[in-house]
């Protein structure tokens, strides 16, 4: 056994996988790979086809870019809008013309052209303290109202989370005004940013803050599934925000078809069964994300945070307004 | 011919006068120029990606972000420097100058921290001190008080709190260093400065401190260059230093060439501190040409005096190791990953020592050999060659990964082109899509290391020496054969063991660089901690530890060892 896993290492370590078998299908990940493999080892029972995966958190487009046309990257999955646009943007797409994909993926959530899909949705929505925030409803805009000065927690404003809700603010209201609400917002933190999400839930629980941003699934893993966090999760609610006379903020787990694509077909077929019920189930019970299939029902928990009214401003919107956005968090100091 | 090398090889006039160049001589220029060609290429990609770019950005970076950025970085190292130079110097002083209960053991488990990564000691001491960690759980049970914001209370997150896990991750690099120092000094200087007057303090002060002087700035250049190279730690602790900069400015403004800018800035302050260290101990000699040196005899402490410096001793270790160690192991039985265990952890384990495992060998023979080939032909240019090869260490991990990128896939495109005309097929990505990626990306890293100990080793064996071998008729290859790599073998196992427990906990160069379907573990951690799981990968950073720890025991029994300075050449 222990021979073989040796030869197996070694021969993975000293071979690219070649570009040119049959029945495989290479895949660059952005999702962490715990989260992304029952996906794939079920559509490996599926079908047959074998996945093979690279996941990192940042540099694969300029991997891909850079390793050119000899690039064994079939498919790219990211966990943010702006990096799919970015992928596009830099060439190092392609699009596929496929009537499943597009009849599963609701026009806002694909590449009109065809290079990206989306396949799953999260929202970043305020986790608030049971105890000490009476109100169920509240607006992205109030996080700067001076009511919350001390009370506010919440991760990097350069972390790409934040970054886009605040690119979709950018984009809605121009720089002047995100600029002053970022300083409100700035001027509401109890603390340094740091840490992650689930960070802001225990900082809330230990009673640090009162209010903080956090993605969908991180309330729900916590609740569900991780018992030694479980307290956190039950000393906090999760409000669904919203623009002023908008929607939630929502953001997009996503494919993009590699240029390059050595095994095009199984990349095809790979996409179409991820936005097919099987994944959809997988994506909405194993990940907590929103499934983008309409037939498919959000978990229990999700639910429980109301119903999601996704806010319609076009993701491409996002993507456009990433980097400002990303200039004002460092001209306000947020971080600082 | 011989007899004119001969003449042109007396010491004095070494590398002032030409001479023939012989074949070997050639031969060895070749490799000497090569191995720094490995260094040179990627930083040379890096200067050209940072010129392609745009300059509206650079006006932005220099407003808003440098210089907070410049600012948390300097007051993170000089954090740094202070502390682990403070606890270092003192725990090595302590174990070689004394003896007191438990000291023997004491002094190899000083240096058990470095077998840990840094960010998984970050995540260990955030769940350690937050809110329902241990520490604030105890306090409730005993006060009922539980810390908010803005109270006395310390918050780990936060600039101190990096400054105290870095030091206690990396303050063994200085001990180790100081130990070996104060290891080979010789009696004689402290029986006189004690036959003088001089007291205990005065002794450390006056004598053993500036005589460790070259070490200490070697263990102190290698703790910050690893503190350099974070990104996992400070970013989860909100310490914005240039090396998160420089992943935002590329991640979140897309802008590629403006990171590679602020990396530039960064490489220059680096070497220039170098280069300012190395000149303000130009004139200086550090090591003695004493024969028969002893070290000093250490003072015997009892009582309390002996408990004291027990327990000095011991808490570095308790900081850096035992407490992280505890709490890992904590987390995987807690959370079963014994009984669950993933069986990909064994693949993932050889892996991950085969890829350390391959580059040290690499690293150590173009190191070694580098360092060895200048020596044998003895330009003034070879002392600049090496000094151009030690520069991959100031490249933060991620930078140079991506900076190696672009010269690896040219490598495979020359390769598919011949293939295509021998074959008819390409070969796909051969070095830039297999783990020789990662493994020249370590080379490219930790050579310094490398380098460092040789010229370190190397230095204690004078060039007479090699003369005499010569006028007895030696060739070069057979002085290098017979007298170098004998000499130099307790540095050549020092730099191993360092260079080898170094890959086992390198992240953001593997991440970037590995293979489809490859991790090691180090990246299999990762994947939990940036969901904010960390713990689930409990079982994965014991085992890095598992791995790491046998060769840190064994660098730190060696009392020769590598991180000896580079002493001036006689």
């Amino acid at each position: 056994m222990i021979n073989r896993t040796l030869l197996t290492t070694l021969c993975a370590l000293a071979l690219a996988t070649p570009a040119f078998a049959q029945g495989e299908v290479n895949v660059y990940s952005y999702r962490e790979h715990k989260l992304i493999q029952p996906l794939l080892d079920a559509f490996t029972k599926d079908t047959g086809i074998k996945v093979n995966v690279i996941s990192a958190s940042s540099g694969l487009e300029q991997r891909i870019k850079t390793e050119g046309v000899n690039s064994p990257a079939d498919v790219l999955l990211t966990v943010d809008i702006a990096r799919l646009q970015e992928a596009v943007d830099s060439g190092i797409t392609q699009s596929i013309k496929s009537p499943v994909l597009d009849k599963a993926v609701a026009q806002q959530y694909r590449d009109p052209a065809g290079n990206w899909y989306g396949l799953a949705m999260r929202a970043r929505v305020v986790y608030a303290s049971k105890e000490r925030v009476a109100q169920n409803a509240i607006t992205y805009d109030e996080l700067s109202d001076p009511k919350w000065k001390g009370k506010i927690c919440i991760r990097s404003g350069q972390h790409m989370y934040n970054n886009a809700l605040f690119a979709a603010y950018l984009a809605k209201h121009g720089e002047a005004k995100t600029e002053e609400w970022l300083r409100g917002i700035k001027a509401n933190l109890a603390q340094k940013p740091s840490g992650g999400d689930r960070e802001v839930a225990r900082d809330i629980a230990a009673g640090k803050c009162d209010i903080g941003l956090g993605n969908t699934y991180y309330w729900a893993l916590m609740n569900d599934k991780e018992a030694d966090r479980k307290p956190w999760a039950a000393a906090t609610k999760v409000i669904l925000p919203t623009f002023q006379g908008g929607g939630t903020h929502v953001n997009l787990s996503g494919v993009a078809f590699a240029k390059h694509a050595p095994h095009k077909d199984n990349a095809v077929k790979l996409v179409e069964w991820l936005v097919g019920e099987h994944a959809q189930h997988m994506y909405a019970d194993v990940n907590y994300e929103y499934p983008l299939l309409s037939e498919i029902k959000v978990n229990p928990t999700i639910a429980g945070y109301g119903t999601l009214k996704a806010d319609a401003l076009p993701l491409s919107e996002i993507a456009k307004n990433k980097k400002a956005a990303a200039n004002l968090v460092d001209k306000v100091g947020f971080d600082n | 011919m011989a007899t004119a090398e001969l003449a042109d090889n007396a010491p004095g006039n070494n590398a002032r006068r030409s001479r023939v160049w012989t074949p070997f001589d050639l031969t060895a220029a070749a490799f000497l120029i090569a191995v720094a060609a490995l260094v040179v290429i990627p930083i040379a990609n890096l200067v050209r990606i940072a010129l392609s770019g745009e300059s509206d950005i650079w006006a932005d970076l220099v407003a808003y972000v440098i210089p907070e950025a410049l600012r948390v970085t300097v007051l993170l190292l000089a954090g740094v420097a202070l502390v682990t130079a403070i606890v270092g110097t003192g725990a090595a002083w302590l174990v070689t100058a004394y003896r007191f209960p438990g000291r023997d053991t004491l002094s190899w488990m000083l240096a058990l921290p470095l077998a840990f990564p840094t960010y998984i000691v970050a995540y260990v001491y955030v769940d350690f001190f937050d809110a329902f960690g241990p520490v604030q759980n105890v306090l409730h049970a005993l006060t009922g008080w539980t810390p908010g914001a803005g109270s006395w209370y310390p918050n780990i997150r936060s600039l101190p709190g990096a400054v105290f896990v870095f030091s206690v991750v990396l303050y063994p690099y200085v001990f180790l260093a100081a130990r070996a120092m104060f290891q080979t000094q010789s009696a004689c200087l402290f029986e006189v400065a004690r036959t003088l007057g001089a007291t205990r303090i005065m002794l450390a002060r006056h004598v053993a401190l500036p005589l460790a002087r070259p070490a200490l700035a070697v263990g102190l250049s290698l703790a910050l260059m690893e503190t350099l190279n974070d990104i996992g730690a400070s970013e989860y602790l909100g310490v914005r230093t240039l090396t998160l900069s420089i992943f935002t400015t590329w991640l979140n403004r897309s802008s590629l060439p403006g990171a590679a800018q602020i990396a530039c800035v960064m490489l220059v302050a680096v070497a220039a501190l170098l280069a300012l260290e190395r000149y303000g101990r130009r004139d200086k000699r550090f090591h003695l040409v004493l024969r028969r040196s002893q070290p000093p005899a250490p003072i015997v402490l009892t009582g309390r005096a002996g408990a004291l410096a027990c327990a000095v001793c011991a808490l570095p270790v308790l900081l850096g190791f035992a407490l992280p160690a505890a709490s890992l192991a904590h987390e995987v039985f807690a959370r079963g990953l014994i009984a669950g265990f993933d069986p990909d952890l064994v693949r993932h384990t050889l892996s991950t020592i085969l890829l350390a495992a391959v580059a040290t060998l690499a690293a150590l023979v173009l190191g070694f050999g580098a360092v060895i080939a200048a020596r044998l032909i003895r330009r003034p240019w070879t002392g600049a060659a090496l000094m151009l090869a030690g520069l991959g260490y100031a490249v933060p991990g991620t930078v140079l990964a991506l900076a190696l990128l672009s010269p690896l896939v040219a490598i495979d495109e020359g390769l598919n082109v011949v293939s295509r005309a021998l074959t008819g097929a390409g070969v796909g990505l051969v070095v830039a899509g297999s783990g020789a990626a990662i493994v020249i990306a370590y080379v490219v890293r930790f050579l310094a290391i490398a380098t460092g100990s040789a010229q370190a080793g190397l230095a204690r064996v004078s060039t007479h020496v090699d003369d005499a071998a010569r006028t007895l008729g030696e060739k070069p290859g057979g002085v290098m054969r017979l007298i170098h790599i004998p000499l130099a073998r307790p540095a050549l196992g020092g730099a191993a063991l360092l260079v080898f427990v170094d890959c086992l906990k390198e992240l953001p160069a593997t991440l970037l660089l590995r293979p489809l379907n490859v991790e090691t573990l180090s990246t299999y951690i990762y994947q939990f901690a940036t969901r904010g799981n960390f713990e689930e990968g409990a079982l994965a950073a014991l085992l890095i530890v598992a791995a790491g720890i046998v060769p840190v025991i064994r660098m730190a029994r060696y009392s020769d060892l590598a991180l000896m300075p580079e002493a001036a050449p006689e």
